[in-house]
């Protein structure tokens, strides 16, 4: 393989990507879950429109947040099945920013869909007009935090017993500086107040994740591929 | 020093701590308690319900140390390959989530007389809580992988990126709990301030070293078992397991 670094990682991105158009129903899973998870709250707490516009924000973000989960495990499985992880393990280049392109990928199949699904469910959950800009931002910053932190949990739990509940237990609690950022600006814009703020803390959240989740799960696999 | 870095040599020398360590702990445990429960004076406001903060405070501030030596300790084996640091924070994790749990239950039952329910979202409870599942968290990931040297691996990466987390967590529930309600009672706040009186100071200071002492032996005696079903296959395990049974007549 003469390929530089850079290439390598696209490669691997582009590749992901096509794995996942070739299998949407891995892809629209989670989705689905995403808006049946939704749906479900106004049949638990009633029909009435203020006590959902009031609850819109954190289940749409609590939503979000166990669909990103329950999509980390297609992020590894697949590739430790039939050696390709191995083979990563084994290239030229640093396993880091491969890992890193094998997230990107997975965000674009999982968070980005959210985004995109989002303006919808908010509609459902009659979060106001101008408060649904405000929680595609905030998805939009925050699931690529929830996929880097997910990855970690995914390279440890990779071909362990019990995984998937496993998962949940290790990347949950992680997820909650996200959570409360991220539905906390969507409230705050709901009732007319500033977002700056939140905005810059899930930036602040996404770099340190950038700068350091890659590395840690990279560090991960190759303990679990040991 | 090298020497005990060794877990046979490091078993006899945790042996010979122990009663030591054991019998400081019990002794700063009464009188700490004794301290706290009779010679400090009822709180104007509070009463004598205050008197759970010398078990409360201690607890909490143990079960934030402790997750903090358990990433140190599981940093220290990934790096150097030691297997007493390995060991270290494997036996250090069941010992910090059931403080965390004893800081939880005395939090909760406080919270009765002062907030008038057992459960608020005070941000400190809440970071507990959090705390908490990232104990159960590392313990259930290290139960579910069998290979010892890939379980304490997994464990360290996990509580270093939990260690990088707990700040932003506890800074962030803070914050959400300031936007969520009007400032309940700063429970830590004013005790930690030095206006407490040193009837009340001395005791807390008191406890919180019984528990320090406490976690150490503990955490000898948990590391002396680990050492024991990690080295189970040696001779000289073998040799102490057989003496041990001839010693109670089990063994021909």
């Amino acid at each position: 393989m003469s390929q530089n670094l850079l290439g390598t990682a696209r490669c691997i991105f582009q590749r992901d990507l096509i794995l996942a158009a070739r299998k949407p129903a891995d892809v629209a899973t989670p989705l689905a879950f995403f808006v049946i998870v939704s749906s479900l709250f106004p049949l638990g707490v009633g029909p009435e429109p203020d006590v959902l516009s009031r609850l819109a924000p954190g289940v749409l973000w609590v939503a979000a947040l166990l669909a990103t989960m329950l999509s980390l495990g297609r992020l590894f499985a697949g590739d430790h099945a039939d050696g390709t992880l191995e083979q990563m393990t084994l290239s030229p280049h640093p396993l880091t920013p491969l890992v890193f392109a094998k997230v990107a990928a997975h965000w674009v199949t999982s968070g980005l869909l959210l985004v995109v699904l989002s303006p919808l469910l908010a509609m459902q959950l009659n979060l106001p007009a101008h408060a649904m800009g405000t929680l595609a931002v905030t998805l939009l910053l925050g699931t690529p935090v929830l996929s880097l932190l997910g990855s970690v949990g995914a390279a440890l739990t990779l071909g362990v017993r019990g995984g998937g509940v496993l998962l949940s237990l290790l990347v949950l609690p992680l997820y909650t500086p996200v959570l409360i950022f991220g539905a906390g600006a969507v409230t705050a814009s709901a009732s007319g107040l500033d977002t700056k703020a939140y905005f810059s803390l899930l930036g602040a959240f996404l770099l340190l994740a950038l700068g350091f989740a890659p590395w840690a799960t990279a560090a991960a696999l190759r303990i679990s591929l040991d | 020093m090298y020497k005990y870095a060794s877990p046979k040599n490091f078993y006899a020398l945790a042996g010979r701590l122990i009663p030591w360590l054991g019998t400081i702990t019990l002794l700063l445990f009464v009188f700490g308690l004794y301290l706290g429960l009779y010679v400090a004076p009822p709180d104007y406001q509070q009463g004598d319900s205050y008197r759970i903060m010398f078990i409360h405070v201690p607890a909490a501030w143990m079960s934030m140390f402790i997750y903090v030596m358990m990433a140190g300790a599981g940093l220290v084996g990934l790096v150097w390959n030691i297997k007493l640091a390995d060991m270290l924070a494997t036996a250090s994790a069941p010992i910090g989530a059931s403080l965390t749990l004893m800081a939880l239950v005395t939090g909760s039952l406080w919270g009765k007389p002062t907030w008038g329910t057992y459960w608020v979202w005070d941000a400190r409870l809440t970071s507990e809580l959090l705390l908490f599942f990232l104990y159960m968290g590392f313990m259930a990931l290290q139960a579910a992988i069998d290979d010892p040297r890939r379980s304490a691996r997994a464990g360290a990466v996990l509580a270093l990126v939990g260690v990088v987390d707990i700040p932003i967590i506890h800074f962030s529930v803070v914050w959400w709990n300031t936007l969520h309600q009007p400032a309940s009672i700063g429970s830590l706040g004013r005790i930690v301030s030095p206006t407490i009186y040193p009837s009340m100071l001395h005791p807390l200071l008191i406890m919180s070293i019984a528990f320090f002492v406490f976690y150490f032996t503990v955490v000898l005696i948990r590391m002396r078992g680990e050492i024991l079903a990690r080295e189970r296959h040696t001779g000289w395990v073998t040799q102490i397991v057989r003496s041990g049974m001839e010693t109670q007549g089990k063994f021909p």
